[in-house]
């Protein structure tokens, strides 16, 4: 029981220092919210969605920005799902880095957005494997029979 | 009008900053040229200078003309006089020898001898004034010498006087002047120039003259002249040799030359000015001074004039040569004159010059001017993003804290803790507001600002107001309270943050400066004001003066009693006022119908205080920027003096006005008017997020309010009409008694209160007796009727108090003041055990069950390209039972909304690709008008659509009405928005349905 409550509290921590530190904002706490009975892997589901959506993206930027002639329209459309999808799950740091990208796009600045497509690669390995951490902790208290608070 | 008016008086610095950016490259022509101005300057001297000498020169030209011309004029007039009188000289002579040769030698003997002669010419000398005298010489030929020697007596002698050698001919002199009687017996033909005289004239028969020369007697210079004497009538044209040899001698006389042209020049005027000589120029090459010095030592050397002289001789030239004495004078007036214009236009020139060098000067002042404006200006700029960079740190670790207690108030809480983390709530949220209101005085200043034209409720944006001051009233024992007028319309369109941000300036003031007293916020409409404005008043009072509220006889009947600045604001006028309102309910109604129809109303809003007022010196500028009272005003209370000035021109832009009216030591009283639109239901299908919901529970329930101050009586009615209660107002428990009837009470015409809400100060003030004597009276009625509930209000109270009230049959609860529409509701709710959870939950906008009782089972499509946002959103609306598709594009959902269907509503996602939210929303409402056109059987399609936007703008917002949706929510959702909007939908659909 101890070890669960261990657990527990670890999970709330990191949850907590998350937040701390800037990866997610309020939305994700309404992603967790929104998860009950009824629907009870929502935010893994969401979430697993949008690492799909932006490995998927990321990929189509990644090859967007290596053509000799860059359709920065194009470009400019796959940040704006990218920024949307993280603004939904509250991945702020991605979503901010995405507001800049934008704005490099717009100014049509080949060297502002290399740049931003390494800083949002980075952002989001960094919140994808905290995520990925955070539902391993969960994950891992679920099975020693302990329950998630929400 | 006066907002698009101060929109333009502020026009946008930075745009002028730019056009200076630009204009900064321009120069004036002198500013270009600036290099030049000295070189300018000096060529005009120069050129003054030359124009100068020019007129110089030419003036003295000018004189150096006229003054050859007075010599010559001078000169030529000498001339002609001795020419005259040298003629009439000649003339004489010639006479004279026409009688020599009459009476000489026609007669016989000879009828002149040297006596007659002698004394014939002595006798006539006056008409020859320039012949020192006159001699007559006879031609002697050699052979006939001896014979005239004899008759003579003497031998013929040379000019040096001894006896004459022999010659061809002689010329003795046998007659002479007197003067000349050393001449007698002399030969003239001895001497070299006489003898050459004497042959040229008897061969020409004129008169002849000598070349200058010394003469004996005098030293004088002079000439001879030589007349021939003919002893026989000469034929007519006689040769030369004729006229030798009827030649019988020879007058002669000589000119004293320099006597006669000194007499001369005596007689003339400007003898001093001039210089004459006269010369003999028979030979050109050597001519011969006659008169004047040989040598001509002084005189103008540059200036002669030479005239000719004609002294009857052909032979012979003469020629008077004239000079100044002097030189010419330096000519004064032409070089005053030619110094004097070189002077003014050289004051001139300098004069140009240095307007010139000003105009640079001034001109780089300007230049630097400008640089340094537009540097001032960068910093301005500079300083507002600083602000704008501070402010967005704050907010985030604001937005942790405003979130934390949102999730807080999702927690099970007493009412208490929930009012406390309500109000800890909307601190924040206060807080962040005024963050952008900083912000906002930029925006003011750089005439960006624009107000929102939104409906808001005016009620709970004062409620909001007032908790946010509330604890700090309570702590220095203020009353603080809030009334608006019944006029006033329950919604009005405006902008609920600048409207909140002018009365929480106000108020705060209006605190900060309050010691004691009370600070009274009053809302009603300008029209009534002028209905009132005769009306004399005062307030009602409390805690301080107790004897005068038991004999009911009030110096200040102001809200707390104490005296307020503004005296219209008292309660004669309030009364007047209240009463207006409710005897005229029906008609105020209409009034606000009528509004409702212009679109107009304007709100007058009086905040009174009873604090230390504004110094009369000081209340002229007030309302200026960073100005306070005095400066200890800052020392004592602390703040910047921006808040009036922003008002200020928030008032301006809602196109009100503002003033205020104070007494040092007495208070001020700040009112301002401003113009909002009325709400028209029509125009927006739901209500927004500023209007707060108050439950509905208390709908019907009476109330007696005992409060011995009527404004205060009134304050707490109106809180509680809001919630939907009946109220009546006593101002003693007795008379609360005698309202609710004794025995009577069952009548059907009585008033049984379910609450009886007693102001503690009045309650206080003794009146236990009364009250306890009225609870056996409840008791025997007790059976019948429910026992009225006791609630005590109170500003502050101490555990005594509270006891005593406990113990007297009030309820726990104590409601504090000030007085919250939603706090009272809170109360009221935990009071009479209506604050069950689910009851309580029910009327909570934010609560889940109540949405999703409206949510349930409804059938909704989510349209949004974005797979994350479709599955969150669907989340959340499913989370309340709702039933939802998804569509991931605007096709897709074209399809989907095919009619028939079954969708209750439809959230759409503005930006997508292909076809976005606007377009898809618009060929929706294009298939339902023409769907409802086909059918025309009195069901309309419409299915709701709600945009999904992450910019929630203005322009936005309208764009998506333009286009048909019904509202729109933000993007990621915020669960309460989200909910609200949804809520509000359903709710109106239900209405309107029903």
């Amino acid at each position: 029981m101890d070890g669960i409550v261990q657990l527990q509290r670890q999970l709330v921590d990191y949850n907590a220092s998350l937040f701390h530190e800037g990866f997610l904002d309020d939305q994700f706490n309404q992603l967790q919210q929104l998860q009950d009975e009824s629907n009870p892997d929502f935010v893994v589901e969401v979430v697993t969605l949008f690492f799909e959506d932006a490995d998927r993206l990321l990929n189509e930027l990644t090859k967007a920005l290596g053509q000799p002639s860059i359709d920065f329209k194009r470009l400019d459309a796959h940040v704006h799902q990218l920024k949307g999808s993280s603004s939904s799950i509250g991945a702020q740091r991605v979503h901010r880095v995405c507001i800049s990208f934008r704005n490099s796009c717009e100014e049509q600045n080949v060297e502002g957005c290399l740049k931003n497509l390494q800083q949002v690669k980075h952002e989001y390995s960094l919140v994808k494997s905290k995520l990925e951490t955070l539902f391993r902790m969960e994950q891992q208290v679920l099975a020693a029979g302990g329950s998630v608070s929400r | 009008m006066g907002l698009s008016l101060k929109m333009q008086s502020h026009h946008p610095v930075a745009l002028r900053l730019h056009d200076q950016m630009g204009s900064k490259r321009k120069y004036t022509f002198i500013q270009a040229h600036r290099a030049w101005l000295p070189k300018f300057l000096l060529l005009w001297i120069l050129l003054m200078a030359l124009i100068g000498w020019c007129i110089y020169s030419k003036m003295n030209d000018d004189t150096k003309v006229r003054r050859k011309e007075v010599l010559g004029s001078l000169c030529d007039q000498r001339a002609r006089m001795l020419q005259d009188q040298f003629s009439v000289s000649v003339n004489h002579v010639h006479a004279l020898a026409i009688l020599v040769s009459t009476f000489h030698y026609y007669r016989y003997p000879s009828a002149i001898d040297q006596e007659t002669f002698a004394e014939y010419t002595a006798r006539t000398a006056f008409e020859r004034p320039l012949l020192s005298g006159v001699a007559y010489a006879q031609r002697v030929v050699n052979s006939e010498r001896e014979r005239f020697e004899k008759q003579h007596g003497w031998v013929i002698k040379t000019m040096e006087r001894e006896s004459s050698l022999v010659r061809d001919e002689y010329a003795p002199v046998i007659f002479a002047q007197e003067t000349l009687s050393y001449l007698e017996s002399l030969d003239m033909m001895s001497g070299e120039e006489d003898r050459e005289n004497i042959l040229r004239a008897r061969a020409t028969g004129n008169a002849v003259l000598t070349s200058p020369f010394r003469l004996l007697g005098s030293h004088h210079l002079g000439v001879v002249l030589t007349f021939p004497v003919y002893k026989s009538k000469l034929p007519k044209e006689p040769t030369a040799e004729e006229r030798i040899e009827a030649t019988a001698g020879y007058v002669g006389g000589s000119f004293d030359v320099e006597s006669l042209v000194e007499n001369l020049l005596g007689q003339l005027a400007g003898n001093q000015a001039i210089l004459v000589n006269v010369y003999d120029i028979t030979n050109y090459t050597n001519p011969l001074i006659m008169y004047g010095s040989q040598y001509e030592e002084g005189g103008d050397m540059s200036l002669a004039h030479e005239s000719k002289l004609d002294f009857g001789d052909p032979y012979r030239k003469h020629q008077m040569i004239c000079r100044y004495h002097q030189k010419a004078p330096t000519n004064w007036i032409a070089l005053t004159t030619a110094f004097l214009f070189f002077v003014i236009l050289l004051l001139v020139g300098y004069i140009l010059y240095g307007a010139g060098n000003h105009i640079v000067k001034v001109e780089d002042d300007f230049h630097e001017m400008q640089e340094l404006k537009v540097r001032a200006e960068a910093a301005d700029v500079a300083k507002s993003q600083f602000l704008a960079t501070v402010s967005h740190e704050i907010r985030t670790p604001m937005n942790g804290i405003l979130g934390m207690l949102a999730l807080l108030l999702d927690t099970e809480l007493s009412s208490t803790q929930r009012d406390y983390a309500q109000t800890a709530q909307a601190c924040g949220k206060a807080l962040i507001t005024l963050i952008n209101e900083v912000l906002d005085r930029a925006k003011i200043e750089a005439g960006k600002l624009e107000l929102e034209a939104v409906p808001f409720d005016l009620r709970s944006i004062l409620d909001d107001v007032l908790s946010l001051f509330s604890e700090k009233s309570r702590h220095k024992g203020l009353e603080l309270a809030v009334f608006v007028s019944d006029k006033v319309p329950d919604i009005v369109m405006g902008d609920p943050g600048r409207f909140r941000q002018i009365i929480t300036n106000l108020v705060g003031n209006s605190v900060k400066f309050t010691e004691q007293g009370h600070i009274f916020v009053k809302v009603h409409l300008a029209e009534n004001r002028k209905s009132i404005m005769n009306g004399h008043e005062s307030f009602l009072n409390g805690e301080s003066d107790g004897v005068f509220h038991i004999s009911g006889d009030y110096h200040f009947k102001t809200l707390s009693g104490c005296e307020a600045a503004d005296e219209r604001n008292c309660w004669d006028n309030f009364k007047h006022l209240i009463a207006v309102e409710e005897f005229c309910l029906d008609a105020s109604r209409e009034t606000a119908a009528g509004c409702e129809l212009s679109g107009q109303v304007t709100l007058r809003v009086c905040v009174e205080d009873t604090g230390i007022g504004i110094p009369f010196s000081a209340q002229d500028r007030i309302f200026m920027p960073f100005v306070q009272a005095d400066s200890s005003t800052s020392r004592n209370y602390g703040g910047t003096g921006i808040g009036l000035s922003i008002s200020k021109c928030l008032v301006e832009l809602m196109g009100g006005q503002i003033n205020f009216i104070s007494r040092p030591q007495v208070g001020s009283t700040f009112s301002f008017t401003a113009a909002c639109g009325t709400f028209k239901k029509s125009s927006v299908g739901d209500t927004k997020k500023n209007l707060e919901d108050l439950p509905s529970t208390f709908r019907g329930l009476k109330a007696i309010v005992v409060d011995g101050k009527p404004v205060r009586a009134a304050v707490t009615r109106y809180h509680l009409k809001r919630l939907g209660m009946l109220v009546k107002v006593a101002n003693s428990i007795s008379k609360a008694v005698a309202l609710c009837g004794k025995s009577g009470s069952l009548t059907s015409g009585m008033f049984q209160p379910d609450i009886i809400m007693v102001e503690k100060d009045t309650w206080i003030s003794r009146e236990d007796g009364v009250f306890n004597a009225w609870k056996p009276d409840r008791k025997e009625n007790g059976h019948m009727f429910k026992m009225p509930t006791m609630i005590l209000l109170a500003t502050n109270i101490s555990n005594t108090e509270f006891d005593k009230a406990r113990a007297t049959g009030f309820t726990d609860t104590v409601i504090m003041k000030p007085l919250r529409a939603s706090m009272v509701a809170a109360c009221l709710q935990q009071i009479l055990g209506m604050g069950k959870k689910r009851q309580l939950g029910k009327e909570m906008p934010n609560d889940s069950a109540f949405l999703h009782s409206l949510l349930y089972g409804k059938k909704i499509l989510v349209v949004d390209d974005n797979g994350v946002n479709r599955r969150v959103a669907a989340g959340a609306l499913k989370k309340f039972g709702a039933d939802v598709k998804c569509a991931e594009s605007g096709k897709a959902a074209l399809e989907m909304l095919q009619l028939p269907h079954k969708f209750d509503a439809c959230f759409m996602d503005i930006q997508m690709p292909e076809m976005d939210g606007f377009e898809a929303t618009s060929r929706i409402r294009m298939m339902e008008s023409k769907a409802n056109e086909e059918m025309n059987n009195g069901s309309e399609w419409h299915v709701p659509i709600l945009a999904m936007t992450a910019d929630v703008i203005h322009a936005t917002y309208e764009k998506c009405l333009k286009c048909g949706m019904d509202g729109y929510v933000s993007k990621p959702f915020e669960e309460e928005n989200l909910y609200q909007e949804v809520a509000k939908f359903f709710k109106s659909k239900s209405i309107s349905d029903s």
